[in-house]
């Protein structure tokens, strides 16, 4: 039993990682105001770069690196089009969205072809803490981007609520006028975060496909990005909540893979709709907690209107 | 007389502000400004001028333009021709961060501040901080303090900007300005949300600031707050300037003249009305606050069909929880709310809008209108689901159409035309067509909180002209909710007077004096004042 729990939980923390990447990146898109509904497209581009060039070249580094370049191109674009061009984010983030589901599956159909395995980044021991008994099997045993995903949420806590910077970010999505009167710069904030957001989901993106699962195949990540954005919302905007969100529903898919490869049965399609019923219920039970979204979210800034 | 010598030189030892080299604003000229918004030429040829010490007022009809060439020294617009010269030297405002580094401040008709964050994070924000990449906001606090005591603009710089009163947010929009050593402040409409005494206390603020060698933009519609603080005053119309004069020798009677183009009548006739039924009552009505305290403490009202009950009292007494509460804002924990005859307790508002009341929130940017709908939209918004604006599923465009052109002449709502969206309206224009909505409804109950807040002085002649009418002809039931007790004693058959959630007694207007209103809003209870 307690080798099960420890497995389970070993999971739920790997499982974790990408939405938390893809989760703050949105985090601090939000907060300044902008609404991106292209996560999963772009965490489907930084999967299959990251993959196509460890593939290639075998170096995860560089791998990693693609992924964020190309997120921050990705995030560029959406910039664009929702800060310069004043898009409906929504609609936008939809089209994001697609063209990152096209254009990734286009990709590997031409370049790769099969679905084959690369070698992703190694579990790396943490020094004394991955003795520790149980604790340190569950959470120190993990590769480097896992470390990475939970070492995020207390640096993007920091960025938001100590330094001028975040305060800038969050005076932007509440209040765009207030904060140009005063000479914050809007759309440089608003390019900011959105790049930052798109970095985040490149990473995200890559470590599925070369930590976590070592592959890529068309629509790797099945909607993860969207989960993603819904758990901005659960956690009400922050850090540490979008963690807690984030832990309760990959705990619950590290469940539901548990029993599948257990075999127990349980009708696989109930199971794997499990963790999304879970967001549901939990959202809807949080949504009479009544927390507000940024004032600006989804609302494009023109001076002097 | 040298602002600079304590403040912008602790600026630069300590470092908390990127603008550590601003000289004085000794004189700022604008020359031959234009402005042209579609449909409307704002500013046209516009001459104005400051210099340091002094208080040169903007006075003008809603829409007349003050705001727009405000904003324009402020770097919100660009002006289409003209120049701008600070000391004598011609500059270009390319955005407001260009007027701060100019020394120029500006608190605008609608606050500007972020109500989530803290007073000091509202200060802060845009600042480079002392300590670089980590937020310095314990030095910016002590630094709000000191600016604080030597103005006397107290407030706490830890406290949320949403928790603070409207007179607090007025403070921290100033302290904001102060705090990157401006030396020009640009107020616009500063007193428009203000109680009598906060107005009293901005003014002697603002007056030691004078002497200190501050110059001040001042814009405001109540004559006697532009008669008491100005040097000169400039006058506006249709965006021209009409007169620019010194205030010495000038009174109220002549600055409307001047402002509107006629004379201004600034009392109403009162006719006497038989009254019907009691149309709204209250009874032992308890509310929670927004601090969760009790905001209404056992409240008893009867306003009867065809006379205009006046709520006086000192802001912040509950007059704004009273409102929502009948309105249906607000869930009473206690008591029971009538109308006309029919308890209305806990009602929604869509009931109570169907049921006949028509209510004039104070908050009107926020309650009133919707920013991006048209004039015609914003206009009909209540009632656009029933004839003669809708027949069945279907709009009926023609209908809609001639009332709002019929609503934007009467209430001489100044717009483009009815398809402008209602944020290129000015401040004062939006309030008209509030006004014009709620009392074109012929209701059997008004609720009006504030209704000229923000009106110039023929709109407000106009609106007072129309509670009356209404009350005496429609026998309309009208609550009136106002801070200026001028319009209170010109508009109210009787007066109630509200302090601390209760009743202090409720008189007739002809059978009261001023001070025994004074006491009452201090808390001294009728039958203890004879
Ligand atoms: N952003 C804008 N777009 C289009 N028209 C505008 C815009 N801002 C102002 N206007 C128009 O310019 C004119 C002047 O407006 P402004 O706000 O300067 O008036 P104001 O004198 O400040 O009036 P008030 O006393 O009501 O505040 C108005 O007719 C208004 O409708
Ligand atoms: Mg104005």
């Amino acid at each position: 039993m307690e080798v099960i729990i420890i497995g389970i939980a070993k999971s739920a923390i790997r499982l974790a990682t990408p939405y938390l990447y893809a989760s703050i990146g949105e985090t601090i898109g939000q907060l300044s105001g902008v609404l991106n509904l292209g996560v999963d497209g772009v965490m489907l581009m930084g999967a299959f770069s990251a993959f196509y060039t460890v593939l290639k070249t075998g170096n995860l580094i560089l791998g990693l690196l693609v992924a964020i370049v190309v997120g921050a191109i990705f995030g560029l674009l959406i910039a664009f089009i929702n800060v310069t061009l004043r898009a409906e984010q929504g609609i936008s983030g939809i089209g994001v969205y697609i063209f990152g589901l096209g254009l990734s599956s286009l990709l590997f159909r031409t370049m790769v072809g099969t679905v084959q395995a690369v070698s992703g980044f190694p579990p790396l021991f943490i020094p004394l803490l991955s003795n520790i008994p149980i604790v340190g099997e569950i959470f120190f045993r993990q590769n480097i981007l896992v470390y990475g995903a939970f070492a995020l949420i207390p640096i993007s806590w920091f960025i938001l609520n100590k330094t001028p910077l975040g305060l800038s970010i969050r005076a932007v999505g509440q209040h765009p006028e207030a904060a140009d009167s005063l000479g914050v710069n809007i759309v440089r904030i608003r390019y900011l975060t959105v790049i930052f957001g798109g970095m985040l989901s490149g990473v995200a993106g890559a470590s599925l496909s070369i930590a976590l699962l070592n592959v890529f195949q068309q629509n790797l990540t099945n909607g993860m990005g969207f989960i993603a954005v819904a758990l901005v919302y659960f956690g009400a905007w922050r850090p540490l909540s979008v963690l807690t969100g984030a832990l309760l529903f990959s705990t619950v898919n590290a469940i539901q893979i548990w029993v599948q490869v257990k075999g127990i049965n349980i009708p696989s399609d109930f199971t794997l709709m499990l963790p999304y019923i879970v967001t549901i219920v939990v959202l809807a039970a949080m949504a009479k907690r009544y927390v507000r979204p940024p004032k600006a979210l989804n609302k494009p800034f023109e001076r002097g209107e | 007389m040298p602002i600079q010598s304590s403040y912008l030189h602790s600026d630069m030892k300590r470092d908390t502000s990127k603008i550590t080299n601003l000289t004085r604003v000794e004189k700022v000229e604008m020359r031959g400004i234009v402005k042209q918004f579609p449909g409307v030429l704002a500013n046209d040829r516009i001459d104005f001028d400051v210099h340091a010490g002094e208080v040169h007022t903007l006075l003008g009809e809603n829409g007349a333009g003050k705001s727009t060439l405000m904003k324009i020294l402020y770097g919100i617009y660009h002006q289409d021709k003209g120049e701008i010269y600070v000391n004598g030297k011609l500059v270009n405002i390319r955005s407001p961060l260009d007027a701060i580094r100019l020394g120029i401040g500006m608190v605008h008709q609608h606050f500007m501040l972020v109500p989530t964050l803290t007073v000091a994070e509202n200060v802060a924000l845009g600042l480079h901080s002392s300590r670089k990449f980590l937020l310095d906001l314990d030095i910016v606090s002590e630094r709000i303090k000191e600016l604080a005591k030597v103005h006397g603009l107290y407030v706490d710089p830890g406290a949320k900007v949403w928790q603070l009163s409207v007179g607090e947010q007025q403070r921290v929009e100033i302290l904001k300005i102060l705090y990157r050593g401006a030396s020009l402040l640009i107020l616009d409409e500063p007193t428009a949300v203000l109680t009598p005494q906060e107005v009293e206390e901005l003014f002697h603020v603002l007056r030691s600031m004078l002497n200190r060698g501050y110059s001040i933009i001042f814009i405001s519609h109540k004559l006697h707050e532009v008669l008491s603080l100005s040097d000169r005053v400039t006058i506006l119309r249709d965006g021209k300037v009409v007169k620019s004069l010194p205030i010495v020798g000038v009174n109220k009677e002549k600055l409307a003249c001047l402002m509107v183009g006629r004379e201004v009548l600034f009392q109403v006739e009162h006719p006497s009305v038989k009254l019907g039924k009691v149309s709204l009552a209250l009874e032992g009505i308890w509310v929670q606050g927004d601090e969760n305290l009790p905001a209404l403490r056992g409240i008893d009202l009867e306003v009867y069909s065809g006379e205009i009950l006046g709520i006086a009292g000192v802001s912040g007494n509950g007059q704004r929880e009273l409102a929502e509460v009948i309105a249906g804002l607000r869930k009473p924990t206690k008591g029971r709310v009538f109308i006309k005859g029919t308890e209305v307790t806990n009602w929604s508002p869509s009931q109570l809008l169907e049921y006949g009341l028509s209510y004039i929130p104070e908050e009107r940017m926020r309650d009133g209108t919707i920013q991006k709908f048209t004039v015609e939209e914003n206009l009909i918004l209540k009632d656009h689901i029933h004839q003669p604006y809708a027949d069945g599923i279907f709009m009926n465009f023609k209908n809609i159409a001639r009332e709002s052109e019929r609503r934007i002449s009467d209430f001489d709502i100044r717009t483009p035309s009815r398809y402008t969206s209602l944020k290129s309206l000015s401040g004062g224009n939006i309030q008209k067509l509030i006004l014009a909505r709620e009392l074109s409804r012929n209701p059997g109950v008004l609720l009006a909180a504030q209704p000229t807040r923000g009106l110039d002085v023929s709109a407000t002649e106009y609106v007072h002209r129309q509670l009356i009418e209404q009350r005496t002809k429609l026998k309309t039931a009208t609550l009136l909710i106002s801070d200026d007790l001028d319009e209170i004693l010109s508009l109210a058959d009787r007066i109630a007077v509200i302090y601390e959630g209760k009743i202090m007694g409720v008189v007739k207007r002809n059978e009261v004096s001023v001070g025994e209103l004074g006491m009452m809003m201090g808390g001294v209870h009728k039958d203890k004042i004879k």
